[in-house]
């Protein structure tokens, strides 16, 4: 394998009207399975794969939202969040699940993967990928 | 380091070119394809969103979208250039990466 390049992957959908975050999810962790330097952002709608308390029983279809909590045992634990796109529809951190890793370089804590960021921010984060991925 | 933005979605349909206006940096090209060349037009309540970035960004229009949807290229906001596809090719070659508003 050449050098490890940094992969953006840019989720700006809801997650159950559209297939677009599904196969996010799914790309992302193939990604990971290639030991690439996987990060994700949420901005616009995309913020809403992440709110706690989804239940799609009634739909009949496949409630991923679990998968998110998993990405940290893939080594996935850069996540940013766009704060304009939270504070535009009314959600904070706190309306979002948790995601955590354990960090090998510090015992085993456990560390948050999530950082809000500044819209200027995350612009900064786009220009210092290699890859963008957009969903 | 840059990037080429394309937005191939209307803005009055869909936030895209106002995202991407929004969270492109400095130094950014932003190509209207598809749709989005809707955005590129001047006197419209969205036209405000381009010109109000164009002194951070470039932005381009693709002429066979705007032809196909009998848009005039005296209807475009100034400064907004218009590029055939080998322009479009030549935009990705001069830009490190492409970043897609779908």
């Amino acid at each position: 394998m050449s050098e490890t390049k940094q992969f953006m992957y840019v989720n700006r959908k809801a997650p159950y009207g559209t297939i677009y975050a599904w196969e996010s999810l799914e790309v992302v962790l193939i990604g990971a399975a290639f030991e690439q330097d996987v990060r994700l952002a949420f901005v616009d709608d995309g913020v809403y794969q992440l709110c706690k308390g989804q239940d799609t029983t009634g739909l009949g279809i496949k409630n991923f939202s679990a998968t998110y909590k998993a990405l940290g045992d893939y080594d996935v634990n850069k996540i940013y969040i766009e704060k304009e796109s939270l504070d535009a529809r009314g959600l904070t951190l706190d309306d979002l699940m948790p995601l955590v890793y354990e960090d090998e370089n510090d015992d085993w804590a456990e560390k948050d993967s999530i950082k809000v960021v500044s819209s200027q921010e995350m612009a900064e984060l786009f220009e210092q990928s290699d890859v963008l991925f957009n969903f | 380091m840059s990037i080429l933005h394309t937005v191939n979605k209307s803005p009055f349909d869909r936030n895209s070119l106002e995202s991407c206006v929004r969270l492109a940096a400095k130094g950014g090209a932003v190509l209207m394809i598809e749709d989005g060349v809707y955005g590129a037009m001047k006197g419209t309540s969205k036209s405000e969103v381009v010109s109000n970035a164009m002194n951070d960004l470039t932005f381009y229009v693709l002429g066979p979208d705007l032809k196909a949807r009998g848009v005039d290229e005296s209807k475009l906001i100034d400064g907004i250039k218009v590029v055939d596809y080998n322009g479009f090719v030549n935009l990705t070659v001069e830009n490190d990466k492409v970043q897609s508003w779908l």
